[in-house]
């Protein structure tokens, strides 16, 4: 409503010239989307907890987008070679290889995608509104890929079979209780992904045009 | 209809973000069950059949309540006692009388690896006598740390009898550092005793000797023989002992026994008892009584009185001689400086303690059936005025009894040590009574004045007290610990019907836990000792310690608290040879060391070096290596090193010695010596 209030400025009318005029809701929109991408990227996206007897305070692995961190993650690794894991951050190497410099792809996709006004925009906007589902997808694609290619020589391969650690919520493995949720970095991206959904909405009912 | 679904989305986005934080801290299946609330007001049904099915009175089951500690609840307090002869230092846990750990000081330990690393053998190589290395010690009184007159929970001093050594453990990983060894004697007692802020461990020297290295004979006993009190200067910050910094003060030929530090107002003296003033010599001919008798000959012995800040003055200032290349302080400059005075006490006392306020010395009898209580205050208007009653034959003055005396308490038969709680009131053990005696501080129970208050019989011949942080400025009352020297019939029975008949000649000493929290004390539990005598023991509150549950680096050497340069990383496991040295570069992880075969040629000196880079709590691994000896305790973390000679061909397992996982078996690997 206040968006359409307001009258054009003499810029906005040069440039009115070429495209249709901007929403300065659609541009803060967008510009914090970007932003809150960025402010994900250093965060935790998810984190798993096991407990145990022997452990009674519990394992935890955090991922971000770029490594599995935390001080548990050696006991887990070590852990998992009696099973024949493969070490955690042996998983989605390529996938976080590349992520810092997609997400910085993202938001800037999205800051670029405030001019078009075709259909460039929606394909500027449109990875960073698939970008957590592809990250959940990604995550239980290395999760069923650790727990199913467990190597048959190790030490327990006869009472471990292949199994799919829980992604989130409660699973059990073993002697061991699990529980994995995600994280600030995930709800940050979720975030910018509805933030740019909001922008791919129509808004103007052709009367309330100017 | 426009901005409805936008503010949807934004609460909803709200709502996921928030929903972030809503992890659980433990799994439901985890969780304990909450304690059962409400009041007892008596033995349920199953409780009383129980009581009454095993003979327990009420006051059992009192005790029983007081003690038990149920799986998975922690001890309140911490014992450290000593191990007697055993050489080691074993901790209790209080109420429950667990035993802990027993902590490898002056003899080898191979559960610990004590004294078979080159770490562990250079702190008992240190305490070598002239080249011997000794593998056991008599442990007598361990002392923590204090700050203020309070324990701080830092390090524990303990003195080895038989040899005059002082050990320093470090209790961040309850492992011992130093051992040093007293160049001018070879036996003591009065020790470790500490003053409030641990700037001293003192150590009297018990049995007169030649400085140590000379030879008389007894004819020269009172020209050639002496007994000594050393100041062992306590680096805290190096968690040493600093020798250089050490000195002692030469004192006339009689037996220097307990002693303990002043507080508070008689912060600054040291006091030691004594017996033997007789310089008897013992049994030389026939006709010559034992040393049991003869040095029991004199009514009184005396209380020796020991300025050690002017005593610290006189070294400093460089006034004393050197002998065994230790200063010492000669008993001329002792005596015209105002460092040594005596008082006389009842002949052959045991303990000596200062009260918690530190105004009064309490000098168990032993042979009387009083207490003696002097007046630090008393003490020092008598040197202050020169009120002296002549010297001794070594020209130290001495201050009059009913001078220095405050008050004498008869207690009972055989007087020794003194332990205090937070009431005002003292325990003294008497062991030829086999009981513990209450008596109240006059000054700090005015009400109750100097007097005794009851008695509980202990079983049996009890030597030293130990009472919670009983022998510091803020003693904690409620626990006091019996050592008796005797069991007896505690835990054995009679065969012919049909019980247990014990544990063979050898019988385990009785540690018994006393209720001091009510109007009468209270033997609450019998704690068989099977692993050594201790003599004396402190009990520290469990939350004043800081110890650590792993080693906080990896490669850790735990002698230097730092990580050692032979450290090894996983991937970095060699092998180095250099002409016949072999240097073996290995890691311990569950469940391998790497490498696992190793091959060295006969007669190479070899050098082997592990880390156990587990990070895990209890993730421990040991190192047992066949037919050369080697025991090694590798706790997460550490670091160790042992070199030996492979003098011996042929194929020689060595293995994980700790439990540390399933498979604990297949941790091993094997020495191959070549021909």
């Amino acid at each position: 409503m206040t968006e359409t209030a307001n009258a054009p400025s003499a810029s906005e009318t040069v440039q009115q010239a070429t495209t249709r005029r901007v929403s300065p809701l659609i541009v803060v929109l967008l510009v914090a989307s970007a932003a809150l991408l960025i402010a994900s990227m250093r965060l935790p996206w998810w984190s798993i907890t096991m407990w145990a007897p022997q452990y009674p305070q519990g394992l935890t692995a955090t991922a971000t987008l770029t490594a599995i961190v935390g001080e548990d993650v050696p006991e887990i690794d070590e852990l998992n070679h009696y099973i024949g894991m493969m070490p955690l951050n042996e998983a989605a190497q390529f996938e976080r290889s590349i992520s810092i410099p997609m997400v910085i792809a993202m938001a800037a996709a999205l800051v670029i995608s405030i001019w078009p006004r075709n259909w460039l925009r929606w394909v500027l906007r449109l990875p960073a509104v698939i970008f957590p589902v592809f990250f959940l997808a990604d995550l239980k694609f290395w999760l069923w890929y650790a727990g199913n290619n467990l190597d048959p020589s190790a030490a327990l391969s006869s009472t471990i079979s292949a199994f799919t650690p829980t992604a989130l919520g409660w699973g059990k493995v073993a002697q061991f209780h699990t529980y994995g949720w995600l994280q600030a970095g995930f709800w940050l991206a979720l975030a910018a992904a509805v933030l740019t959904l909001l922008t791919l909405i129509p808004l103007r009912r052709k009367g309330r045009t100017a | 209809m426009r901005r409805g679904p936008r503010l949807l989305c934004f609460l909803l986005s709200a709502a996921l973000v928030l929903s972030a934080c809503s992890k659980p801290t433990s799994p439901p299946s985890f969780e304990s069950p909450s304690p059962a609330s409400g009041t007892v007001t008596g033995l349920s049904a199953d409780a009383a059949a129980i009581a009454s099915e095993r003979g327990l009175s009420p006051a059992d089951v009192a005790a029983a309540l007081k003690t038990y500690v149920p799986s998975g609840k922690l001890d309140e307090a911490v014992m450290f006692a000593s191990g007697g002869h055993s050489g080691q230092v074993i901790a209790i846990g209080i109420p429950s009388m667990r035993i802990l750990k027993n902590i490898g000081v002056f003899t080898p330990e191979s559960w610990q690896g004590w004294g078979y690393s080159d770490e562990t053998r250079a702190v008992l190589e240190e305490g070598s006598v002239e080249g011997q290395l000794l593998t056991w010690g008599d442990t007598h009184h361990p002392n923590i740390s204090e700050t203020n007159g309070e324990y701080d929970g830092e390090y524990l001093f303990i003195n080895d009898k038989a040899n005059a050594r002082i050990a320093v453990v470090d209790l961040k990983d309850w492992e011992t550092k130093q051992i040093v060894k007293n160049p001018l004697t070879l036996s003591n007692h009065g020790a470790t005793f500490i003053d409030p802020n641990t700037n001293y461990i003192f150590e009297a020297s018990q049995y007169a000797m030649p400085w140590t290295g000379e030879y008389a004979w007894m004819d020269e006993y009172q020209e050639k023989f002496r007994g000594s009190l050393t100041a062992w200067k306590f680096d805290r910050a190096k968690g040493r002992i600093d020798v250089e910094q050490s000195f002692a003060i030469e004192l006339p030929p009689y037996w220097q026994d307990l002693c303990d530090a002043g507080k508070g107002p008689s912060d600054g003296w040291v006091f030691c008892n004594s017996i033997n003033t007789e310089m008897a010599t013992g049994k030389l001919t026939e006709d010559d009584p034992y040393f049991e008798t003869s040095t029991a000959a004199r009514d009184k012995d005396y209380l020796h009185i020991v300025n050690w800040r002017k005593a610290e003055e006189v070294f400093k200032a460089g006034n004393f001689v050197r002998i065994n290349d230790f200063p010492v302080i000669p008993i001329e400059t002792a005596v015209k400086e105002g460092i040594l005075f005596f008082t006389p006490e009842p002949k052959s006392p045991h303990g000596v303690d200062v009260t918690p306020k530190g105004e009064h010395i309490v000098v168990g009898g032993k042979l009387d059936p009083h207490v003696s209580i002097y007046s630090i205050k008393k003490i020092e208007e008598a040197i202050a005025s020169g009120n002296f009653e002549g010297t001794d034959p070594y020209g130290v003055p001495i201050i009059p009894f009913d001078v220095a005396l405050e008050a004498q308490i008869e207690l009972g038969i055989g007087p020794l040590h003194t332990v205090f709680d937070d009431r005002g009131y003292a325990y003294t053990s008497l062991f030829i009574d086999s009981a513990v005696a209450k008596w109240s501080i006059g000054s700090e129970r005015p009400e109750d004045g100097w007097k005794l208050i009851e008695k509980v019989p202990v079983q049996y011949n009890v030597g030293h007290l130990a009472a919670l942080e009983g022998d510091t400025v803020k003693p904690g009352g409620k626990y006091l610990v019996a050592l008796n020297k005797w069991s007896l019939d505690r835990f054995s029975g009679d065969a012919e019907k049909g019980e247990f008949p014990g544990t063979g000649p050898l019988l385990p000493q009785n540690l018994q836990l006393i209720d001091i929290s009510g109007d009468t004390m209270q033997v609450i539990y019998d704690m068989p000792m099977g692993i050594g005598e201790p003599h004396y023991a402190q009990i520290i509150k469990a939350d004043r310690l800081q110890s650590w549950s792993v080693y906080p680096e990896n490669g850790w050497d735990p002698m230097t608290h730092s990580v050692s340069p032979y450290a090894v990383a996983a991937g970095e496991e060699r092998i180095e040879r250099n002409g016949n040295e072999v240097h073996i570069y290995m890691t311990a992880i569950r469940s391998h060391f790497t490498p696992e075969n190793i091959v060295v040629k006969k007669g190479d000196k070899v050098h082997w070096h592990i880390t156990n880079i587990d990070r895990a709590k209890d993730a421990v691994h040991g190192f047992g290596l066949a037919a050369y000896n080697v025991a090694l305790s590798l706790e997460p973390g550490e670091h160790a090193d042992f070199t030996f000679v492979a003098d011996k061909e042929g194929v020689f397992p060595f293995y994980c010695t700790e439990f540390c996982s399933a498979l604990h078996l297949e941790m091993m690997g094997y020495l191959h010596v070549e021909p």
